[in-house]
């Protein structure tokens, strides 16, 4: 049992906004009272959830790739090995015992890994299983895959609805994920789409084909996550129509835009790049059924990885550095290339006021996230930087002025002047993404809530605050004290299992013989082996 | 003057990035004797290996048989080392200013990604000579690196800016993936010199074994390298009379690259 006391409390979804309250923990659960135990004495600190990262490229094959071939981001960062903890490396692409610590050391204790392609699956599982501390889960790559847009194509919603709930559980993945719609399959062939109509090539069916129909198999199978869009055109100037386009195509069903700011974007070149935040704020104020995060970019390196394999060999052919692209048969493919946000640089200084923006005039902070895409707009771990930009308007104001005067010219940023409150901090970083994904327990500190929470010391300078919590509290008991892991233990993973009609098993046999190198049976992952700590998060039809 | 004198020949290898004189100044002999080294994965003192006389100044002398002692200058900024014997891998590597002389050989990795300061090595050096190291987008940027014998493989590979000297032979690969600066190389080149240059030279005095990716472009006498040459003899550097008289063949490449480096072949007496 466990006790806090005396501390300021911020918990949005329950109300509580920095009053002095006793938070206490029993069996790894929040509890309205625990008369013995460990007390913690929380003077003068700040206690919140814990931290729960929304959208980060953590474990999968995509990773390792990045990891594989940036064996210099691995000489940063070294941490070694202790008699409780691993040791591990990387600035950008963290080993997966290192990825795991440095979040716990900053307060976080959930993270989703933001796009596995279900043949990765297992790969996945296995790192995820590797980040220790963590509670974790990965969101589906769905938008270019075979079944999905063969039955698109023939129209059959109830058996696509079947394939979807089937291939959530066959990968114990949590969410639909959906990577530049049709783009990635067409790109199979060597080219792209441009628009939200512009079919594919496999089969004949476009990017809104593809997004409103997963959006509406989202709805129908209850799944707690909403489909979860990288739009199409990431990363190319006047790219914010597009996105604008996808939100407007799903009408009122729900969606989230991730990484808002690769896709925020204004201008008909990189001559007249301009932000595009102040049109996607403007349209996701007025619509409570869109949430977006950040993808917020930090100047310095970074390690560009995504599912959109046409995006990424552009960003190559942009920056002349080392790429890899790979393709993942009937699914998806990935693409991956080191890059180096500048200061100094027009459009980077653009982008890293894209993302401020679209968190400064997004009036509901519970629908917009902190993250920067990791690693692709930036390590997790400048976190506390960002949440700084956030709070402190003169420091934001101090930044911008050294940075490329594009940010200043080609955004609103300058004549921003909102401040982030603790209260909302503990909304973007905690509550709200919480709230996204349907994590009921998670979040918040209400009795029944599972007992992670992070407690800061007030500090005057905020990042020294939230880089280094005083405790770190992962299901009950404390795993970090001061920036010292103090713990070690396994996390758990969270899956959905929406149900399906087996019948679609025989529907998608005789294809899948005939042009999967897998056979059909040694494809779905086998959870004792691979979610050894699993929980089933539950799916509410309507 | 501090002195360092090696007293228990290290049984595997001592990663020692204490030795710099920017970790020096201004502590005592007893002082430096506590600063932490490596010996393989256990931690040690600088004491337990050398027996150290004189206070901290920016002037080190080392002596002993350091072949396995890393790291001997590896990110130094300023003054002086010199190394009575051979030294380890990673020597100076990272510098960026103030000078180390070795009499003995140098190991792998010498000069590697250095940023400026200048290194003497009167042996031979091992491979990465002012190289990148793995997956780094560039090695060496600026300095000089003089070695008297030969040098291994991968001499200056990524090389941004600076000037790399070689009396002797070296390995394969010399120049592969330079984007800029000099390479000098009085012996043989090896296998694939300039292997994915974009821009910088590498001037030889042997007949060089070419890439098909090389192509000829003229014969003439480099200016610059006449200024180059002055500039090396000036600083103690043996240098032929008929290296500034006679004409060198100019071949451009890497042709799979950006195509703008050179090999420039002395043409003989
Ligand atoms: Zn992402």
């Amino acid at each position: 049992m466990l006790r806090i006391i005396n501390g300021e409390v911020y918990d949005p979804l329950n109300g509580v906004n920095g009053e002095v309250r006793d938070v206490c923990a029993a069996d790894g659960k929040i509890v309205s009272e625990a008369p013995d135990g460990k007390v913690i004495d929380a003077q003068g600190m700040v206690v919140m959830p814990g931290g729960i990262e929304f959208h980060a490229h953590v474990a999968g094959g995509k990773v390792n790739a990045g990891r594989k071939m940036r064996p210099e981001d691995h000489r940063e960062m070294a941490i070694p090995r202790t008699p409780l903890t691993r040791s591990g490396v990387g600035h950008t692409v963290p080993s997966t015992f290192a990825t795991g610590y440095h979040f716990a050391q900053l307060g976080y204790t959930t993270v989703m890994e933001a796009a596995g392609p279900p043949l990765g699956a297992r790969h996945v599982h296995e790192e995820l299983n590797d980040i220790p501390i963590l509670d974790k889960g990965f969101f589906v790559l769905m938008g270019n895959n075979y079944f999905v847009l063969k039955f698109i194509a023939e129209g059959d919603f109830a058996r696509l609805k079947d394939y979807v709930a089937w291939l959530l559980e066959a990968t114990g993945g949590y969410a639909i994920k959906i990577v530049n719609p049709a783009g990635v399959d067409t790109w199979k062939w060597g080219r792209n789409v441009n628009s939200l109509d512009d079919p594919a090539d496999t089969f004949p069916v476009t990017p809104r084909q593809i997004v409103v129909n997963l959006a509406r198999v989202q709805q129908e199978l209850g799944l707690p996550h909403t489909i979860h869009v990288h739009c199409n055109n990431l990363g190319v100037p006047g790219n914010a129509q597009i996105t604008l386009q996808t939100m407007q195509a799903v009408g009122d069903l729900p969606i989230h835009v991730t990484h808002a700011q690769f896709n925020g974007y204004g201008g008909t070149g990189w001559g007249d790049f301009h932000s595009g935040a102040p049109e996607l704020a403007a349209y996701v104020n007025e619509h409570k059924n869109v949430t977006v995060d950040m993808g917020q970019v930090v100047f310095g390196p970074v390690t560009t990885m995504t599912a959109d394999g046409p995006w990424q060999y552009r960003l190559y052919q942009l920056s002349g550095h080392k790429w890899v692209n790979c393709d993942v048969e009937m699914e998806t493919s990935a693409g991956i290339v080191p890059y180096r946000f500048s200061k100094r640089n027009a459009v980077n200084a653009v982008q890293w006021a894209v993302g401020l923006e679209l968190a400064l005039l997004i009036e509901d902070p519970w629908r917009v996230f902190l993250t920067t895409d990791h690693p692709n707009g930036g390590p997790f771990h400048a976190y506390p930087d960002i949440i700084k930009l956030l709070l402190d308007r003169d420091h934001r104001a101090e930044v911008l002025e050294g940075v490329h005067r594009g940010a200043q010219k080609r955004s609103s940023l300058k004549d921003l002047h909102r401040e982030y409150s603790l209260f909302e901090i503990a909304i973007i970083t905690r509550a709200g993404p919480a709230r996204a994904l349907g994590l009921r327990q998670k979040g918040h500190l209400g009795p029944g809530a599972d007992a992670d929470i992070a407690i800061y010391s007030k500090a005057a300078d905020p990042k020294e605050m939230f880089a280094r919590p005083r405790y770190v509290i992962k299901a009950g008991e404390i795993v970090a004290q001061d920036g010292r892991i103090v713990q070690d233990k396994p996390g758990r993973t969270f899956y959905v299992a929406p149900g399906y009609d087996r019948q679609i098993e025989s529907a998608i046999r005789d294809d899948f013989e005939k042009y999967y190198t897998v056979s059909f049976e040694n494809y779905p992952v086998q959870f004792d082996h691979y979610l050894p700590h699993r929980v089933a998060v539950s799916c509410v039809r309507e | 003057m501090t002195t360092l004198r090696l007293k228990t020949w290290p049984a595997v290898p001592l990663e020692a990035e204490a030795i710099t004189p920017d970790r020096f100044v201004g502590k005592t002999s007893a002082e430096i004797e506590a600063l932490p080294v490596h010996h393989g994965n256990q931690e040690a003192a600088l004491g337990d290996f050398f027996a150290v006389s004189g206070d901290g100044t920016p002037d080190i002398a080392i002596e002993g048989d350091l072949a396995r002692v890393k790291l001997i200058g590896a990110g130094m900024t300023q003054g002086q080392i010199t190394v009575h014997g051979d030294a380890g891998m990673h020597l100076g590597a990272a510098m960026s200013g103030g000078r180390i002389g070795v009499h003995g050989n140098a190991g792998d990795w010498a000069g590697a990604e250095m940023r400026g300061g200048q290194i003497y090595i009167r042996g031979n050096a091992g491979h990465g000579l002012g190289g990148a190291y793995r997956g780094s987008p560039q090695g060496m940027n600026r300095g000089l690196i003089v070695v008297a014998g030969s040098a291994g493989n991968e001499v200056g590979s990524a090389m941004r800016r600076g000037v790399i000297v070689v009396g002797g032979n070296t390995g394969d690969f010399t120049g592969a993936f330079m984007i800029a600066g000099s390479i000098l190389v009085f012996g043989n080149l090896g296998e694939r010199a300039g292997a994915g240059m974009k821009r910088g030279s590498i001037i030889t005095y042997q007949t060089p074994k070419l890439l098909p990716t090389f192509r000829y472009a003229c014969t003439y006498r480099p200016v610059f390298l006449r200024l180059l040459l002055r500039e090396l003899r000036s600083l103690g550097q043996e240098i032929a009379e008929e290296w500034f008289e006679r004409r060198y063949r100019r071949y451009c490449g890497d042709l799979t690259a950006f195509g703008k480096g050179e090999i420039l072949a002395w043409e003989g007496p």
